[in-house]
């Protein structure tokens, strides 16, 4: 047991080095969700009529596939017809897609629970729609995405080890790289799922601290 | 010249008909108020006035300036329209003061403590400077109303618009809401009311307007209305409210 122990403190530094390359293929991977989440809620609710069925093949195509899958085809299958992304940006592709999906989702309940009146009350000062999306309706829809964004975000932090499967040195990998020589699968796994777990808390906390930044009466968004 | 000229508006939604040829003028500093059964396109006809629904067809004057030209900057007019909501839409992220000032800022680009103290006048004028860093969720209804008020007033408007501005108050607040109202008409406000509230409609309104199924069926001064109805359907609809409100009329 305190083998077990000490083992696994003594390669949990190892182990570290992919901690960064987890972060760097999360954080990319919801930025680019976020980027085109928003673009595609946007076009849902303020888009042409053909737009608004776009968007919604789109949404439905994304959240249908398993992002392995997805993944998969990006790098494995979109080189054979002249399409090569590296394993770093296939996986950001991949993971990203799929998220914005589901961003999309959060954004656009954001965008529409804040309501017809307020762009009305916007343009009735005299602001154009860009100010008043900008000033007002931006500022509310961030307050509300925040917990469903939060939520998002530690989702695919838990899906980057999906990386592994394209060859990424991540955490998962250097698990595998140290079980080759040790034969200690168990005690490997369990410090892998112990990286991840803190991982999990670090972010969660930091967003509920965003958060409260942000919390005004009536915007409640941590809770409490 | 009137301040605001109706011409034969109509709008619909769909194949909803909801305003079929609608007109009426107002004078400067005259107060009128419309009432009507739900659904009859009272709150339609107050966002053709500022075009936040444009009619598909007819015209609208504002003074001199064609609002349903499409070459009008509907923007700059605007600023000359106050409008008042159902349900207050207040800007909730913003404090009471930020409110009102926002579009002075934005829009009429003064610099920020012009803009703050012209604000700060204005919520004094519906008697809530005392609750200027007060957010919307933390204000009662009525005070999240005379917000809304002060927010149109100060961009100094020629005319405001009230869209049922107490109908979604509990009694006891409507009180309060009533007499700013009742305060900016003395002072000389042009006012489009959509409202149920016969006493105030009684003590400040110039005329009447009955609307039903997107047409104007009656419009007269209150005396009139409320004692000699023209219209079967007009004297029907004030007897309901009568009854609903218990004033005798």
């Amino acid at each position: 047991m305190f083998d077990s122990v000490l083992y696994i403190l003594t390669n949990v530094p190892l182990l570290m080095k992919g901690v960064l390359i987890a972060v760097e293929i999360t954080v990319c991977s919801v930025a680019l969700g976020m980027v085109l989440g928003i673009f595609v809620a946007f076009l849902k609710i303020y888009g042409s009529n053909p737009m608004k069925k776009v968007v919604s093949v789109y949404e439905w195509i994304f959240r249908g596939i398993p992002q392995l899958v997805l993944l998969f085809i990006v790098y494995f299958g979109l080189p054979t017809i002249g399409l090569n992304f590296g394993p770093f940006l296939s996986v950001v592709i991949g993971l990203g897609l799929c998220s914005s999906a589901y961003q999309a989702q959060i954004y656009r309940g954001a965008i529409l629970s804040i309501g017809t009146e307020q762009m009305e009350a916007g343009l009735s000062l005299g602001m154009s729609k860009f100010q008043t999306l900008f000033c007002i309706i931006l500022p509310q829809a961030v307050r509300l995405s925040l917990p469903g964004f939060t939520n998002e975000f530690t989702i695919v932090l838990k899906d980057s080890p999906l990386a592994y499967a394209v060859g990424i040195a991540e955490i998962l990998k250097y698990g595998r790289d140290l079980i080759v020589t040790s034969f200690k699968p168990f005690e490997i796994y369990f410090a892998c799922a112990l990286i991840y777990f803190v991982l999990f808390q670090i972010f969660f906390y930091l967003f509920k601290y965003i958060a409260s930044k942000f919390e005004v009466p009536g915007f409640l968004i941590t809770g409490q | 010249m009137p301040l605001v000229r109706v011409e034969d508006v109509k709008k619909s939604f769909g194949k909803n008909t909801v305003l079929d040829g609608v007109s009426f003028t107002i004078e400067k500093g005259e107060v009128k108020v419309i009432i009507g059964p739900s659904g009859t396109g009272k709150s339609t006809l107050l966002r053709c006035v500022n075009m936040l629904a444009p009619p598909d067809s007819g015209k609208i004057w504002l003074q001199e300036t064609e609002l349903t030209n499409p070459k009008t900057n509907m923007h700059q007019m605007r600023q000359k329209i106050g409008m008042v909501f159902q349900h207050f839409a207040l800007f909730k992220h913003l404090k009471a003061i930020d409110n009102v000032a926002l579009g002075l800022v934005k829009v009429k680009g003064m610099n920020r403590s012009d803009a703050y103290a012209k604000a700060k006048r204005d919520m004094q004028k519906v008697g809530l400077e005392e609750h200027a860093d007060k957010y919307p969720a933390q204000l009662s209804g009525g005070q999240q109303q005379r917000v809304g008020i002060a927010r149109a007033l100060a961009m100094d408007p020629l005319l405001m618009l009230f869209d049922e501005p107490t109908s979604a108050l509990d009694p006891e607040l409507i009180g309060e809401v009533l007499q700013v109202m009742q305060n900016l008409a003395k002072e000389g406000m042009t006012m489009i009311c959509v409202s149920h509230e016969m006493g105030f409609a009684k003590s400040v309104a110039n005329e009447i307007i009955f609307m039903e199924h997107g047409h104007i069926l009656e419009a007269s001064a209150p005396q009139k209305m409320f004692s000699n109805p023209e219209n079967e359907r007009t004297r029907s609809f004030l007897h309901k409210i009568a009854e609903l409100y218990g004033e005798s009329l």
